[in-house]
């Protein structure tokens, strides 16, 4: 009998598959099977932020009554679109838009995340529930985050193509209902709730071992950056409002002076302009703040797809484990030979051997249960495989689109410093203008 | 140090040149104090040597500010450092609060050098060449009495309220200018000492900050090395913060703090020719109504009229100087912190456009292919 191992997934040298230049399809959904791996050099031009423009344009304070008939303020947010036409049409699509609010944005990216195991799907936006959510800049955060998450899923080449999503965007009543039809609910491994549970592989993917281990470096530093960060600005803050101080006493100094009355004056004004400049700086590195959030968050998207790899290798351990094991069981009722203890065999000792017809019976049990493990467990390393494929692609382009917004973060970051230099040294320049009048 | 004083009459005429350093700490049985080294070089005749060395402690000094305040009731006597700082946690013999004294010190002597009256006191001289049992004797000798008059005449002073009736308008504005100038000049000492104690919190916010991205950058490849250079940009505008801070604390803090001073200082003086002027006049209200005592009481009354004019005069002209190093102090002080200020942001300015510099070039042509929203 052939020991039935799980594939050790990714091991394997990567088989070059003949490049399927399929048709971005929408692929069907069968029970518990992923999609057809993606080859995503293909999609670029066909992805949905290139053929649609897409905006969170507004937000609304709204009331209404929630499922348990309590009366309820939430915010809707306004989703915008209008298909890019071709520069020869000359004209301009009309824009549609519906309203949206963040419990159905959440709702999309479960469906997502469940739909697409393989996929690092795109974050939202944080979830803060407190009085904050009624707070007016952190619903402009929010809709802007919310714009972000629609574009960031239109461009991706897997997730633009879904028909769940595109109905999000056009389509306002019903969406829901038909969400819930997809039945993603129920693929939704409750498992990977518990994000702390370890599941002993005993063949880990090295790959996605170092892969979940970067996604965690990359939580953790990025969240004490971004504390550090509010910390300083905070600080900077302090140093420049102090200055704005000098303004008002410099003034009224000024007044009691004849000869240094003038440069006061000035001089103090120019102090005024240092201190009120400080309120843009901040916001501008808000946005930065916001650029380096959203990558903290995918650091999560990235973990989940390393657990549900996590997972898939578990169960197709289990799988293979219980399949040897059942080998092993009509391989001694065969033979008659007890090579491991079982519970069944000193049973049998103990209350007397069965019958042949009876041990038939149970061979042919097996026999039939054997086969039928074996074909799935085929088809387990079949999706094992297919999902390391299709996740790495994507780990891969993710990867490349985080360098990128990444680098270009920081070099935004650097940009944003200089011209905060460049304002204090014109400030400070007219205020030594002004001392030297003194 | 000694560049920046403005000297009245230019520095080819200074002959009095004083340095104050060297602290050094002397423990006894009763007591532990500091001295310090007062050094003076002089071309003056009056002095038998060119060069002397004392060593003094804090005591001399208020000594020395009690007998120039004395001979010379209505002059503006430079102040001292306070004897203890409440504000702040500095304890009374660290290090900063020895240097900042010594530098205060400094600047008081060398204030008196510079001043045409005080200049030439005979007991700044003793206290400027005398060694220090020399010193202790001469403070024992007949000043006693004279300085518990000086001390009646701050006790009478501080009790003389409100205007005096025939102070001259110049005083009354004077005083108006002080109020007024005090109020201010408190309030700057108060928003400079904020200004350090954020500067000095940011300082050690962005010391953490910097190592967060060197830190970071070692999970990474691609972005490994901008990260690294942001570390570094931050490290370098962090010592650009602390120099800056450094250099409020050098020159704005001590003359601001100073100025503070002066303007109690200036309070006093005025009070003090109130209270001269208030002898006179009621030595003169005396004379309206006792005919018998006349003669004596003219003869009185033209002494401190005399007085009177004496303290006015010397009053206005020290006044007027006075005014004029404020505004000279205030001027080089604050041009100090523009500087100060720019030279911060230039450092940071070249650090970050050496980054961006250095990033760009590596940045490819071709945009990516990737969208990004």
């Amino acid at each position: 009998m052939e020991s039935a191992e799980p594939e050790p997934s990714g091991s394997r040298p990567e088989e070059e598959e003949e490049e399927e230049e399929e048709e971005e399809e929408e692929e069907e959904e069968e029970d518990g099977a992923l999609p057809a791996p993606e080859q995503p050099s293909a999609a670029m031009e066909d992805c949905l932020a290139k053929k649609m423009e897409i905006t969170v344009s507004e937000a609304e304070k709204r009331t209404g009554r929630n499922a348990m008939n309590i009366q309820e303020t939430y915010t809707a947010y306004l989703i915008e679109t209008r298909a890019v036409e071709s520069q020869s049409e000359g004209q301009c699509a009309p824009v549609e838009s519906l309203w949206r609010r963040y419990s159905e944005f959440e709702l999309l990216r479960n469906y997502l995340s469940v739909t697409y195991p393989h996929i690092v799907v795109p974050p939202l936006p944080e979830k803060r529930l407190s009085a904050d959510n009624m707070d007016p800049d952190f619903v402009e955060r929010r809709r802007i985050g919310l714009e972000n998450f629609l574009l960031r899923v239109a461009s991706h080449p897997v997730l633009c193509q879904d028909k769940i999503f595109y109905a999000f965007l056009m389509q306002e009543g019903g969406w829901k209902e038909m969400v819930n039809e997809t039945g993603f609910q129920l693929k939704a491994d409750s498992r990977l709730k518990a994000l702390n549970a370890t599941f002993r592989v005993k063949n880990p993917d090295k790959r996605f071992t170092e892969l979940k281990h970067y996604s965690d470096e990359l939580q953790s530093v990025i969240s004490h950056l971004l504390r550090v960060r509010a910390r300083v600005a905070d600080r900077l803050y302090g140093v420049y409002k102090v200055h704005g101080n000098y303004g008002r006493v410099f003034s009224e100094w000024s007044a009691i002076e004849k000869e240094m009355g003038d440069g006061l004056q000035s001089a103090g004004h120019h102090m005024d302009v240092y201190a009120a400049s400080i309120d843009d700086i901040l916001e501008e590195e808000e946005h930065y703040a916001d650029q380096l959030k959203e990558y903290l968050f995918y650091a999560e998207a990235l973990r989940a797809v390393c657990r549900k790899h996590e997972l898939m290798q578990y169960d197709l351990e289990m799988a293979a484990q219980d399949l040897t094991s059942k080998k092993q069981q009509c391989e001694e009722l065969a033979t008659g030979t007890v090579r491991t203890f079982s519970l069944k065999g000193m049973t049998s000792k103990l209350f007397g051997q069965e019958t042949p017809e009876q041990r038939e019976a149970k061979i042919k049990v097996l026999e039939e249960q054997i086969q039928e493990g074996e074909e799935q467990l085929k088809s387990k390393n079949l999706e094992g495989r297919d999902f390391v494929k299709s996740a790495w692609a994507d780990i891969e382009r993710f990867k490349e689109q985080k360098n990128h917004d990444l680098k270009e973060a920081l070099i935004s970051y650097a940009v944003m410093q200089i011209s905060m230099c460049k304002k204090g040294i014109q400030v400070w320049t007219n205020a030594k203008e002004c001392f030297s009048k003194m | 140090m000694i560049n920046q004083y403005k000297f009245e009459d230019g520095p080819e005429l200074r002959d009095l040149f004083i340095t104050v350093d060297d602290p050094e700490s002397h423990i006894t049985a009763i007591e532990t104090f500091i001295t310090y080294r007062v050094v003076t070089k002089t071309t003056r005749g009056e002095f038998d040597s060119s060069e002397y060395e004392v060593r003094r402690r804090y005591q001399d000094f208020i000594w020395l500010k009690s007998k120039l305040e004395e001979a010379h009731p209505t002059l503006i006597i430079p102040p001292l450092p306070e004897k203890f700082i409440i504000r702040g946690m500095v304890e009374r013999f660290s290090d900063e609060f020895i240097e900042t004294r010594r530098k205060a010190l400094h600047k008081f002597l060398n204030r008196i050098a510079d001043h045409p009256t005080l200049t030439f006191n005979e007991d700044f001289k003793i206290f400027l060449t005398a060694q220090a049992w020399e010193l202790s004797s001469h403070k024992k000798q007949g000043p006693g009495l004279l300085s518990r008059m000086g001390q009646t005449v701050r006790a009478v002073a501080s009790s003389v309220r409100g205007a005096v009736k025939n102070r001259p308008e110049m005083f009354t504005e004077m005083n108006n200018y002080l109020e007024t100038f005090s109020q201010k000049i408190n309030l700057l000492d108060k928003i400079a000492h904020r200004i350090y104690k954020e500067e000095r919190d940011y300082f050690s916010e962005m010391k953490e900050y910097g190592p967060i991205h060197t830190l970071w950058s070692a999970s990474e490849e691609d972005i490994a090395d901008a990260l690294k250079g942001l570390a570094g940009c931050i490290e370098r505008c962090c010592r650009a913060t602390e120099r800056r801070m450094a250099g409020l604390s050098e020159h704005l803090l001590p003359v601001l703090h100073e100025y503070v001073l002066y303007s109690e200082i200036l309070m006093g003086v005025l009070k003090r020719r109130d209270q001269i002027q208030g002898e006179l006049d009621s030595k003169v209200d005396a004379l309206a109504s006792k005919k018998p005592e006349k003669d004596v009481l003219s003869e009185e009354i033209g002494k401190l009229e005399d007085k009177v004019e004496r303290a006015n005069n010397a009053l206005k002209a020290d006044w007027d100087r006075w005014k004029q190093n404020m505004q000279w102090d205030m001027r080089s002080t604050f041009l100090n912190v523009a500087e100060n200020n720019l030279r911060y942001y230039e450092e940071c300015l070249a650090t970050w456009e050496s980054f961006l510099a250095s990033q760009t070039v590596d940045l490819h042509v071709a945009e990516d292919s990737e969208d990004r929203p």
